[in-house]
């Protein structure tokens, strides 16, 4: 009967003990990719090359999601906004709403699944091939040849991929509320300029896509970086990325999101 | 052996992690500089062990392992990066980098540890590329290429730049017999032009047998036998018998080590209780 009990509470601290370990291993990983970028920044070209696949090949799918979120907004802010006679403030709700949140946010999770995944995939690939091994014995650092350029490569993708999906959705609902629905264009423009605050608003939203960057590609590296070095280790490990980076970002919202509130106020 | 030692290992005891078994156990041998030793075994005997010992991607519990007189035992990162500049390593399925082509592989230690021009990064890698017979593949991707192919192109990235000591961990496992003879007669004739020294980890004793000086042969962790090629034909060992010449019946048992077979499926008496 005791037993029976024990078991799930060992299970439990099985798993508190191999998170904080964890936890502990990707800090000191961390550090350990910030003094291997030496490399990266003094050959910049091989953080570009990452940005490209990273970066300019998750355009699609931010591009064509910053649209849609940016249309579905206009419709919801108007039918909400028409209650209160208030229409021409449609373009503020999606502008403060993509600059603010979604936009941050939601890019970061796009690029959590579409670029995290694939470098955990790609690094726990060369893991299992030995290229890693062959790099070392090359006497040539993994962490400075493979891991740093993708990790500065994301910091720098993600500010700029969220920044593309607010444009893009500010214009979808421009599309929906101006072109399709009939709010006034001015209307539309000026109230979003009068406001919609710089500082406030827009850096707040840069620095949030900044700090997801971080944490997405430092898990992503992470992850492929430590995993077992066979199919189903690769497997897990890029269900881990997604998973551990889709919660750190909701996570890390909340707590950035307080603090600039507070901040603000 | 009594010439003079490129790489020393001394009594290198090493386990994965403290308190578990021990992968190998006072295990000491010299490979003499220009020679081309093969250290045999069986699957999970320790020999790949060793070469990552002997490579410095693993230190030793205990003992030490020498390469041209520096110790490898507590090197710094800096010195042993330094080391392996002149080392060259050919993995079991020859680790190439699967985004460059068999030019960039092959030019990729050449253009991180020289500041040689891209004219002459060229014609060292056509060099190398024509000396494994692989200069007319020099545009292809690792994944067009076959496995004898594939290490062929290994080979080449490995003795790039003409490195002092060679390591190979199975190059001949999955290869038809003309890959494995072409890449056996590779490795001889280039450690020969090299003037470098070789170690090879195999299991296959054909191939392995025709090239190398010297073998050591590796049971359970330790060292059970050494001598020339002949002498390892010749011997009486039983566990050298037994492994050159593939007996079934020796000291190395058929059976994994398991609890009595009439115990697991429940004839013994009590058995079905358990």
């Amino acid at each position: 009967m005791l037993e029976r009990a024990r078991r799930p509470v060992q299970a439990l601290g099985h798993r508190v003990i191999d998170g904080v370990w964890r936890t502990g291993s990707m800090a000191r990983f961390f550090a350990l990719v910030l003094a291997s970028s030496g490399t990266s920044l003094q050959r910049f070209r091989l953080v570009m090359r990452e940005v490209y696949f990273s970066g300019v090949l998750s355009l699609v799918i931010i591009v064509v999601s910053g649209l849609f979120v940016g249309m579905v907004l206009g419709l919801q802010g108007y039918e909400t906004l028409q209650k209160y006679g208030a229409t021409e403030s449609i373009g503020v709700l999606v502008a403060l709403s993509l600059v603010r949140e979604l936009g941050p946010v939601v890019a970061a999770l796009l690029f959590a699944s579409r670029a995290g995944s694939a470098i955990t995939a790609e690094i726990g690939l060369m893991k299992v091939t030995e290229q890693l091994s062959a790099m070392d014995m090359m006497a040539v650092s993994p962490m400075s040849r493979v891991i740093a350029p993708r990790f500065w490569a994301g910091v720098i993708s993600m500010p700029m991929l969220a920044a593309l999906f607010e444009c893009m959705g500010v214009f979808g609902g421009y599309i929906v509320a101006v072109v399709l629905i009939g709010v006034d264009n001015g209307a539309f423009w000026s109230q979003m300029q009068s406001s919609v605050d710089f500082r406030y608003d827009v850096l707040n939203g840069m620095v949030k896509s900044f700090v997801f960057g971080i944490a997405i590609t430092v898990i992503a590296t992470f992850e492929g970086y430590d995993a077992p070095p066979t199919a189903e280790g690769v497997s897990r490990a890029t269900t881990r990325t997604v998973v551990s980076s889709a919660l750190t970002i909701l996570a890390l919202d909340l707590i950035l999101t307080s603090l600039m509130l507070r901040g603000g106020t | 052996m009594p010439e003079e030692a490129l790489v020393d290992v001394r009594s290198v005891n090493f386990s994965y992690a403290a308190g578990r078994r021990a992968v190998l156990e006072g295990v000491t041998l010299k490979v003499p500089r220009g020679r081309m030793v093969a250290i045999m075994g069986a699957s999970g005997s320790g020999k790949t062990t060793l070469l990552r010992l002997i490579g410095g991607q693993l230190r030793p519990t205990d003992g030490d392992v020498r390469i041209a007189g520096r110790s490898l035992r507590l090197m710094e990162p800096g010195r042993l990066y330094d080391l392996r500049r002149r080392m060259g390593m050919l993995f079991q399925f020859g680790a190439l980098f699967t985004d460059m082509s068999v030019f960039e592989n092959v030019a990729f230690p050449v253009r991180e540890h020289t500041g040689l021009p891209e004219r002459i990064v060229r014609d060292l890698v056509l060099m190398k590329l024509e000396a494994v017979g692989m200069r007319g593949a020099q545009r292809l991707m690792p994944a067009e290429l076959s496995g004898g192919m594939a290490r062929r192109v290994a080979l080449a990235r490995a003795v790039v730049l003409d490195p002092l000591l060679v390591m190979y961990d199975e190059p001949f496992a999955g290869l038809d017999p003309i890959a494995m003879a072409v890449i056996g007669e590779l490795m001889r004739k280039l450690n020969d032009a090299l003037g470098a020294t070789s170690i090879v980890v195999s299991h296959d004793v054909v191939e392995c047998l025709r090239i190398v000086d010297y073998v050591y042969l590796v049971a359970d962790g330790a060292i059970v036998a050494e001598g020339t090629p002949e002498a390892m034909r010749r011997s009486d060992v039983p566990y050298v018998r037994q492994f050159v010449q593939g007996a079934l019946e020796g000291p190395v048992p058929f059976h994994y080590p398991a609890h009595p077979y009439e115990h697991d499926v429940r004839l013994a008496p009590g058995a079905g209780h358990a």
